[in-house]
C-alpha cells in the first residue's frame, strides 16, 4: 500500500510571543491510498490543529509532515493543491454560484489565468457530480439545498480538484442520521474505488468505528493510529473522554452511559 | 446579450455627443465625427473639445469605478463595499480641501497657482495617492480583511473631520468652488488629463482582468481559495492596487462621483444572474460606461438653462437602485 502522507517526530500547537504552547508531540501518522481514516478526540484537544499542520495551512514546532515523498513547506501552492484537497466547516460567503460552477471551481489549480475550462476538466467536473451522485441538483443555487446536499456538493468539489489526499474538517457534523452514514458510505466508496486516502475528523465514533479502515485516536496524552478493532482490544477508547459516567463497552464496540 | 449591450452602448455614445446646451443637428455632429464640415465651425469646435473629451471621460468613469466595486464587494464579501470604501475620495476631498479653503494660510502670490485646475487635479491626485499608500501599508499588516474595511472607514470619517474644520474657517466663496468641486464634473477635461486618465482606468482595468481567476476562488472564502492554490496576500494587494489606481485617478479627474462603484456591479449580476466574474466583468465593464452617458445626457437634459451637476444625478438614479436590491434580498433567502 502507497504512503501518501506521513509525519515524523511532528510537535504541533503555537509559537507565541518568545514561548510556544505544545498541543501534541512526537507524532507518527502514515496515510495510505484507498484508506478511509477518521481522526477523533475530545473538543479542544487539538483536532484542528493537527488537520491545520498536516495540511500546511500552519508550520509545525518540531518534525516533518511528507507529502507524496516532500516536505509538505516545500510545496508551491498550485502544486499543493494538485495533491490535497480540503472540505471545510466554515459557511460559504453568498454568491449566485451553482452547484455546477461551485464543482468547477475545484479545477482551478490546472486551468489558465482566466480559468477557462479545457476538455479534461469538463470530464473531471463531470465524473465528481455523477460519483458524488449530485446531477440532479447541479443547476441549482448553492444556498438552494439542504446541509446534507451541501456537504455531498463540497466533497464532489475535493474530487474535482482530482488530488490523491482529501482532508475533512468534521463532514458529518450538522447532519441527520440518515445523511451521516450516506457521507460516511460515499467517503468509503471513493477510497476503494478511487483510490483516494480519505482523512476526516468527526465526532460519530460509532459510525466510524464500524466503517473506517483505520482510526487515530487524539487524547492528551498520546496519539494513536491503529484499525478499529485493535484500538478496541488496547482499550485506547476508555482513555478518550475524561469522564467516569462514559464508558466503553468493548464487546458492543459501543460507548454506554452510567 | 452582451452583443445588445455594446450596440446599445454606441448608441448612447451618439444620443450623449448629439445632446447639449447648444443645439447642434445630428448631420452635423456626424460630419464633425467623421472629420468633415459642420455647418458652423462652432458646432465642430464644440463637439470635437468639449462633448467627444466629456463623454471619453464619462466612459472611463463609468468603467473604472464600476470594475473597482466589482473588486471591493467580492474581495470584502460585502455587497454594500464600493471603490469608496478605501477611504481615497476622502483623501482627495483633503487635499482640494486645501487647496480651496486653506488659500488663506499660503502666500498670496501662490493662490492663483493652487486653484488653476491643474492645482486641484494635483491635489486630489496627492490626496487619493497618500491614503492609497497607507491603505496599502496597513492591509499589509492585518491578517483579518474585514479590518481594512474599517480602517477604510476610519479614514474616510478623520479626513471628513478634518474637511469639516477647513469648511468652517472659509468664505462662501471658497465653500460654493469646494462645493462644486464634490459635485463631480466630467466636462473641462483637456486632451492631456484624458490621455492620462485613459492610461491610469487602462491599467487598473487590465490589473482587474488578471484578478479575474482569483475572484472566483474567493467566492468560496479566504481559505477554500488558498486551498485551491491561491496567494491570498497577493492578490488582495492586486486587487486593492487596482482598485485604488482606478478610483484615485477618477476621483482626481472628476470629483468623487458617488453610487455608480456600488450600484453597477449588482445590475450586472441581476441581469446575468452569476457569480462568474468572467462574464461579471466584461457586463460591468459596459454597463457602467452606459450608466454614465445616461446620467451624463439627463443631467444636460436640452431645455435646461444649467447642466446639473452629475453627481446628484447618479445618486438620484443610484439610490433607488440600492434600496431595491436590499429589499429584494430579504425576500429571496439567501443561505437562510
Amino acid at each position: 500500500m502507497k504512503k501518501i502522507l506521513y509525519t515524523t517526530d511532528l510537535a504541533i500547537g503555537y509559537h507565541t510571543k518568545k514561548d510556544k504552547t505544545v498541543i501534541a508531540q512526537n507524532i507518527h501518522l502514515e496515510l495510505s491510498e484507498g484508506k478511509l481514516i477518521t481522526l477523533i478526540g475530545a473538543n479542544g484537544v487539538g483536532k484542528s490543529t493537527l488537520l491545520r499542520t498536516i495540511t500546511g495551512i500552519q508550520k509545525p514546532l518540531a518534525g516533518e509532515v511528507i507529502l507524496k515523498d516532500k516536505n509538505i513547506s516545500a510545496y508551491d501552492l498550485v502544486k499543493l493543491a494538485q495533491n490535497l484537497s480540503v472540505v471545510l466547516t466554515e459557511k460559504l460567503p453568498p454568491s449566485n454560484l451553482t452547484i455546477y460552477e461551485l464543482v468547477a471551481l475545484g479545477r482551478q489549480p490546472y486551468t489558465n489565468w482566466v480559468g477557462k475550462l479545457a476538455p479534461e476538466d469538463l470530464e473531471k467536473v463531470m465524473t465528481a457530480i455523477e460519483l458524488t451522485n449530485i446531477q440532479e441538483i447541479a443547476h441549482k443555487k448553492h444556498y438552494e439545498i439542504s446541509d446534507g446536499q451541501l456537504q455531498k456538493v463540497l466533497v464532489s468539489r475535493a474530487l474535482a480538484q482530482d488530488t490523491p489526499l482529501i482532508i475533512l474538517d468534521e463532514p458529518t457534523t450538522h447532519l441527520d442520521l440518515h445523511h451521516k452514514v450516506s457521507l460516511f458510505k460515499l467517503l468509503k466508496k471513493l477510497s476503494q474505488e478511487m483510490g483516494k486516502c480519505i482523512l476526516f475528523s468527526t465526532h460519530d465514533i460509532d459510525l466510524a468505528i464500524q466503517l473506517s479502515d483505520e482510526m487515530i485516536v487524539m487524547t492528551k496524552d498520546n496519539i494513536t493510529q491503529d484499525e478499529p478493532c485493535k484500538l478496541i482490544e488496547k482499550g485506547v477508547f476508555n482513555s478518550l473522554f475524561e469522564d467516569e459516567a462514559i464508558v466503553f463497552d468493548r464487546e458492543k464496540g459501543k460507548f454506554l452511559f452510567k | 446579450m452582451f452583443l445588445s449591450l455594446s450596440i446599445g452602448l454606441l448608441a448612447l455614445l451618439l444620443v450623449n455627443i448629439s445632446f447639449g446646451s447648444v443645439t447642434i443637428p445630428f448631420k452635423d455632429v456626424i460630419k464633425s465625427l467623421t472629420g468633415g464640415q459642420a455647418d458652423k465651425s462652432t458646432w465642430e469646435y464644440i463637439i470635437i473639445n468639449y462633448r467627444v473629451p466629456k463623454a471619453i471621460t464619462a466612459i472611463l468613469v463609468g468603467m473604472g469605478l464600476s470594475i473597482s466595486g466589482l473588486l471591493m464587494q467580492t474581495l470584502f464579501r460585502n455587497p454594500l463595499a464600493g471603490p469608496y470604501v478605501l477611504g481615497l475620495s476622502s483623501g482627495s476631498s483633503l487635499g482640494v480641501a486645501f487647496v480651496i479653503l486653506g488659500t488663506t494660510l499660503v502666500p498670496s502670490f501662490l493662490s492663483p497657482i493652487l486653484l488653476s485646475s491643474y492645482g486641484i487635479v494635483l491635489a486630489s491626485v496627492l490626496g487619493s495617492f497618500s491614503v492609497l499608500l497607507l491603505v496599502l501599508i496597513v492591509s499589509q499588516k492585518l491578517r483579518d480583511t474585514m479590518a481594512i474595511l474599517i480602517v477604510g472607514l476610519m479614514f474616510g470619517s478623520f479626513t471628513s473631520a478634518i474637511v469639516g474644520v477647513l469648511t468652517y474657517f472659509s468664505s462662501a466663496e471658497q465653500l460654493q468652488k469646494f462645493t462644486f468641486w464634490s459635485l463631480g464634473n466630467l466636462g473641462n477635461q483637456s486632451w492631456t488629463s484624458i490621455v492620462v486618465l485613459s492610461i491610469s482606468v487602462g491599467f487598473g482595468l487590465i490589473m482587474s482582468l488578471f484578478s479575474i481567476k482569483s475572484l472566483d476562488a474567493l467566492l468560496l472564502g479566504e481559505n477554500y481559495a488558498r486551498s485551491l492554490g491561491l496567494n491570498f496576500r497577493k492578490t488582495r494587494f492586486i486587487i486593492i492596487f487596482a482598485t485604488s489606481i482606478l478610483s484615485g485617478s477618477i476621483t482626481a479627474f472628476a470629483g468623487p462621483i458617488a453610487f455608480i462603484g456600488l450600484a453597477v456591479p449588482h445590475i450586472a449580476k441581476l441581469l446575468f444572474q452569476t457569480s462568474n466574474h468572467f462574464i461579471l466583468y466584461w457586463s460591468t465593464l459596459l454597463i457602467g460606461a452606459a450608466i454614465m452617458l445616461i446620467c451624463d445626457v439627463i443631467s444636460q437634459m436640452p431645455g435646461l438653462e444649467v447642466t446639473l451637476p452629475i453627481n446628484a444625478i447618479t445618486s438620484i438614479i443610484g439610490a433607488p437602485i440600492v434600496i431595491w436590491l436590499l429589499v429584494r434580498k430579504r425576500k429571496t433567502a439567501n443561505g437562510l
